[in-house]
């Protein structure tokens, strides 16, 4: 996209790219695998879990789905709306913990008040 | 991959450049494929169908006094006598990956013209694809054998059963669908049917381009994207 104003030649990148890609992918997925090898426990778990997961879907978005090269309103279109499900995820965690509370009160303590 | 530079409008990087093509006379993302803007908006309402079922997912799980199924004994494979935890999903998701990035160098290939290249790359994304949703079959048929049902299943929590064949059922579709049209587009490319300007498709009068294989790489890509998440929760957490 440098050195040329062909339009077939701007829209491909260096092999080098895809292949490094590829090869971090594959190491990121071999790093969340041994976190359930090693049976890491707890926090540790999870922020590992999450952290590889997020990496690995930046990658592939970013160079295999060519989100890195697209234009800003492509870009911009496609994350926004992920901000709703952020919402909803905080909504429905709220959720089953009250499920889970009134479910554990009903269930051991009794409801026939 | 879209050019910024079109007829009558060089787009400017970063915000302004966004501002400028969003409020472009006519239309918006002047330059991209329309089948590309199209792709981009399918696969985000899809992304809001995958996220309902893990959030779906997350609130079941929470909200069940009964202890949750401990996925890596329930998906452990014995190999060799040894029980190894999670090791057909290791190998799902490593077999997923490989197309992936077959697939992005199809892309690569197409752009370039490189008719075989292309092809032949397809052809070996639809052969991984292809063992992806065999070994699910085999994932599938080991834990109903095991007595995991929709409503019960003997290592817990009776929501794990629905949840799992819901989510990774739907996740397999996308697959199985995405397998169909590689194997579609690797003969359309093989054939040539985007040399020489293109010839005309199926129920279409317009002619085809290689950014069709972008589109399908999109595609592709984000079914390996959502199993990325599925590995996460589903099967790590």
């Amino acid at each position: 996209m440098t050195d040329t104003n062909n339009k077939e030649q701007a829209s491909t990148h260096k092999i080098g790219i895809y292949l490094w890609i590829w090869v971090l992918l594959f190491v990121l997925s071999f790093f969340s695998y041994m976190v359930d090898w090693y049976q890491f426990q707890g926090m540790l778990r999870w922020s590992l879990i999450l952290f590889f997961m997020f990496l690995k879907a930046g990658l592939i978005m970013a160079f295999f789905m060519h989100l890195f090269w697209e234009r800003y309103a492509l870009v911009n279109v496609l994350l926004w709306p992920m901000t709703a499900i952020a919402c909803f995820i905080f909504l429905m965690a709220a959720e089953f913990k009250y499920t889970l509370f009134s479910r554990l009160f009903y269930f051991f303590v009794g409801g026939g008040v | 991959m879209s050019d910024p530079k079109i007829e009558g409008l060089e787009l400017k990087p970063g915000f302004k450049g966004m501002a400028s093509d969003t409020a472009s006379d006519q239309t918006m993302f002047k330059g991209v494929h329309w089948g590309k803007a199209m792709m981009w908006i399918f696969l985000l309402s899809d992304t809001f169908v995958f996220s309902c079922f893990l959030i779906s997912y997350m609130k079941g799980r929470g909200s069940t006094p009964v202890e949750w199924p401990n996925p890596s004994e329930v998906f452990a494979l014995n190999a060799f006598g040894v029980p190894v935890p999670l090791l057909l999903i290791a190998i799902m998701t490593f077999v997923l990956i490989t197309s992936s990035g077959t697939m992005a160098l199809a892309v690569k290939y197409g752009y370039e013209k490189n008719r075989k290249m292309c092809g032949w790359l397809i052809m070996a994304t639809a052969v991984g694809g292809l063992t992806f949703v065999g070994m699910q079959a085999f994932e599938w048929s080991k834990l109903i054998h095991e007595g995991v049902r929709p409503w019960e299943n003997p290592f817990g929590a009776a929501q794990f059963g629905s949840f799992f064949f819901m989510i990774t059922g739907f996740h397999g579709t996308h697959v199985s669908i995405g397998v169909i049209f590689l194997f579609i587009y690797a003969y359309k490319v093989l054939a040539g049917h985007y040399e020489n300007g293109g010839k005309k498709g199926w129920f279409t009068t317009m002619r085809g381009d290689y950014v069709e294989i972008e589109i399908l790489g999109l595609y592709w890509h984000f079914v390996d994207l959502v199993w990325v998440f599925i590995f996460a929760f589903f099967y790590l957490w």
